[in-house]
C-alpha cells in the first residue's frame, strides 16, 4: 500500500491561513490504513484547526467528507455538489489523490494534509516498512525477494558494501542491511549461487523515462 | 598493460607500497601539494579520495592532475554516489585523456554521514558495475550504451573490499564478483584483526583469486586508545580488537602515538608474510607526516624508481 504521515499541524495553519471555509477530504484506501488520512484522521485535524483557530479569535468552518478514492474521477464528483461552497480544500489522500482531486477542480485551491513517503506493508500494528520504488522492472527474482532498489540504502545491485555489520545497514543501526537478507534469503532457497552472478547495469527508463509513467491496457479501454 | 607505474612494479614481484591522499575542502591546491611532498618518494602510488564521507573537497580528478605534476602516479578513487553513469563515463574518459593510469573503483559513503546530509544521492550504477564499465570502455571501445569510444581509456582497474563487514562468509565471493567484472588490484580495509583477515585471504586463495588480483592490504596507524575505540564502536564495518586497545591503554598518553606506529609498523611486516597478499595501503588519515617513518621502519623504502 502507500503510505502517508500527516504533516504538522502548524504547516496545515498556515496553508490555511487565509481561509474561513475549507472541506478537509479524506481517502478511504491505503492512506486509512496507514492511519494517516482517513475518516477518523480527518476528523482529528478538523477539531484541531478549529480549536486552534477559536484560540487565535478567528472562527473557521470545517466540513468533513471522505471519499472511497481520491484518484478516481467517479468518486471525486461526489464533492461537486458542494465544492463550491468553500474557499480550500485540504486533501488527505496520498500525493496521487491530491492532485486528482486538484485536476478535477482547476480552480479550486486544493492544499496538502499529507506527506507520502512510500510503498510498503504494515509491520505490525502502527509500524509501517518500505518495500518497493516502482521502479518498473522488478528484479525480486534475482534477489531473493528481497528489493534492492528500496531497502539498500545505496540501491546497490551487487551488494553488500563494505558497511554491512551484523546484519544492519551502515547508514542506520536500527535498519537491517538489504544484502544481508538477500544472501541470507538466497541461502535459505539454495539459490547462493545466483549471488555469483554479477547485476549489470540497470535499465532504469521504466522508471524515469521521463515524465509521469502511464499505463494502457487497451483490452479494458471503453473507446 | 597499461601505463600504471604500479601494475608494473606488480608485473615485476615487487611488493608495493600505496597511500593516499585526501584533498582540502577548498581550491588551495599548495595543500595538495603539501601533502604530496610528505609522500614522495615513499609510495608507488598515491589514492585521490573523492569525496571521502560525503564532504565537500577539491576533486579527485583535479587533486590527481597536481600530483601527476609532481610526479606521482595518481589513483583516481571514484565513487557512485555522486554521478550517474553519463558523468562517469566522461570522467574516465577525461582522466585518462590527462594522462592517469589508475582507478580505483567504490560505491562511496552515504551522504547522511557527510555535510550534506540532504543532498539526494545518485547510485545509477554500483561498485561492480563501475568496474565492468572501465573495463568495456578500455577492451572492448565501448560506452555503457553501446556507442564506440574513440580512444580508449587505458587504465589500471582497481577496487576496495572490507574483510571485515558481514556477511563474512560471502566476502570472498564478492572479490570474485569484482575479478570477473575486471578488477586488477584490490585494496583492503584498514586491517588490525589479523585472524580474520588470514581467513578471509585464505578464501581468497581457495578462489585462486590473488593470482588474478593483486591484494594490497590496507593499514591505519592509531594514534590513540580513544581513536582505536572510536573506530571499534563508531565506524561501520571497522573491526579493532581488545588487545590493541588495551595494548595501547597500557602505554602513557603521549606514548600512544608511537605505540600506534609501532603496532602498525608490526602489523605491515606480519602481513607481508601472509601468502597472496602483494602490497601494503598504508593510509594515515591527516597523518601523512608518518607515512614515510612507517614504511621505513617496515623495510619498505627506498622504493624502485617510477
Ligand atoms: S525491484 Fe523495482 S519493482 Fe521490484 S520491488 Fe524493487 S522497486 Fe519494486
Ligand atoms: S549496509 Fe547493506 S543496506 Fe546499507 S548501503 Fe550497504 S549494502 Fe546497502
Amino acid at each position: 500500500m502507500i503510505v502517508g504521515n500527516r504533516k504538522p499541524l502548524e504547516e496545515i495553519q498556515e496553508m490555511i491561513k487565509p481561509y474561513k471555509k475549507i472541506l478537509i477530504l479524506g481517502c478511504r484506501e491505503c492512506i486509512t490504513v496507514c492511519a494517516a488520512g482517513g475518516e477518523r484522521e480527518v476528523a482529528v485535524l478538523a477539531s484541531e484547526l478549529k480549536l486552534s483557530r477559536t484560540k487565535e479569535g478567528r472562527e473557521i468552518e470545517i466540513k468533513e467528507f471522505t471519499l472511497e478514492r481520491q484518484c478516481d474521477y467517479e468518486y471525486i464528483d461526489q464533492i461537486k455538489p458542494f465544492v463550491d461552497e468553500y474557499e480550500a480544500v485540504v486533501s488527505m489522500a496520498c500525493g496521487a489523490g491530491i492532485q486528482y482531486t486538484a485536476e478535477r477542480f482547476p480552480q479550486k485551491i486544493v492544499l496538502p494534509a499529507i506527506n507520502t513517503t512510500f510503498l510498503g506493508v504494515t509491520l505490525e500494528q502502527g509500524v509501517w516498512s518500505e518495500r518497493c520504488q516502482g521502479c518498473g522492472d522488478c528484479v525480486l527474482h534475482l534477489t531473493g525477494g528481497i528489493c534492492p532498489v528500496a531497502r539498500c540504502a545505496k540501491s546497490l545491485f551487487n551488494g553488500p558494501c563494505g558497511g554491512s555489520s551484523n546484519g544492519k545497514c551502515e547508514v542506520n543501526k536500527d535498519t537491517d542491511c538489504a544484502w544481508q537478507l538477500i544472501v541470507d534469503r538466497l541461502k535459505t532457497l539454495g539459490q547462493l549461487d545466483r549471488y555469483e552472478d554479477i547485476i549489470p547495469a540497470k535499465d532504469w527508463k521504466p522508471s524515469r523515462e521521463g515524465g509521469p509513467r502511464v499505463r494502457i491496457r487497451e483490452d479494458l479501454r471503453l473507446d | 598493460m597499461t601505463q600504471s607505474n604500479i601494475e608494473r612494479l606488480l608485473e615485476k614481484g615487487v611488493f608495493v607500497v600505496t597511500s593516499e591522499c585526501g584533498p582540502p575542502k577548498g581550491a588551495d591546491a599548495e595543500a595538495v601539494r603539501k601533502k604530496g611532498s610528505l609522500l614522495k618518494g615513499v609510495v608507488d602510488a598515491v589514492n585521490v579520495t573523492d569525496n571521502q564521507t560525503s564532504v565537500v573537497r577539491m576533486s579527485s580528478f583535479a587533486s590527481c592532475l597536481i600530483l601527476k605534476e609532481m610526479g606521482f602516479d595518481p589513483i583516481l578513487q571514484m565513487v557512485c554516489r555522486d554521478r550517474n553513469r553519463i558523468a562517469i563515463q566522461s570522467d574516465i574518459l577525461g582522466a585518462a585523456a590527462h594522462g592517469i593510469n589508475n582507478i580505483l573503483c567504490l560505491s562511496g559513503d552515504h551522504q547522511s554521514f557527510g555535510d550534506h546530509p540532504g543532498g539526494k544521492n545518485v547510485f545509477d550504477i554500483d561498485s561492480m558495475q563501475l568496474i565492468q564499465t572501465v573495463r568495456t570502455m578500455r577492451d572492448e571501445g565501448r560506452l555503457i550504451g553501446g556507442e564506440e569510444v574513440k580512444g580508449r581509456p587505458n587504465l589500471f582497474i582497481g577496487a576496495a573490499e572490507n574483510p571485515f563487514a558481514d556477511p563474512f562468509e560471502i566476502r570472498a565471493m564478492r572479490l570474485g564478483k569484482k575479478v570477473k567484472a575486471g578488477c586488477q588490484f584490490l585494496q583492503t580495509q584498514c586491517i588490525y584483526n589479523l585472524e580474520k583477515f588470514g581467513k578471509w585471504m585464505e578464501m581468497v586463495r581457495e578462489r585462486g583469486l590473488h593470482e588474478k588480483c593483486a591484494i594490497l592490504a590496507g593499514v591505519t596507524p592509531l594514534k590513540s586508545a580513544g581513536m582505536a575505540r572510536y573506530m571499534k564502536t563508531s565506524v561501520p564495518g571497522m573491526d579493532v580488537p581488545d588487545e590493541l586497545i588495551d595494548r595501547l591503554k597500557g602505554v602513557p598518553k603521549e606514548k600512544q602515538a608511537e605505540e600506534g606506529i609501532k603496532i602498525c609498523v608490526e602489523m605491515i611486516q606480519q602481513l607481508k608474510e601472509v601468502p597472496g597478499v602483494r602490497g601494503v595501503h598504508i593510509m594515515a588519515i591527516e597523518w601523512e607526516e608518518k607515512v614515510a617513518e612507517i614504511a621505513k621502519a617496515a623495510g619498505l623504502s627506498p622504493r624502485p624508481e617510477a
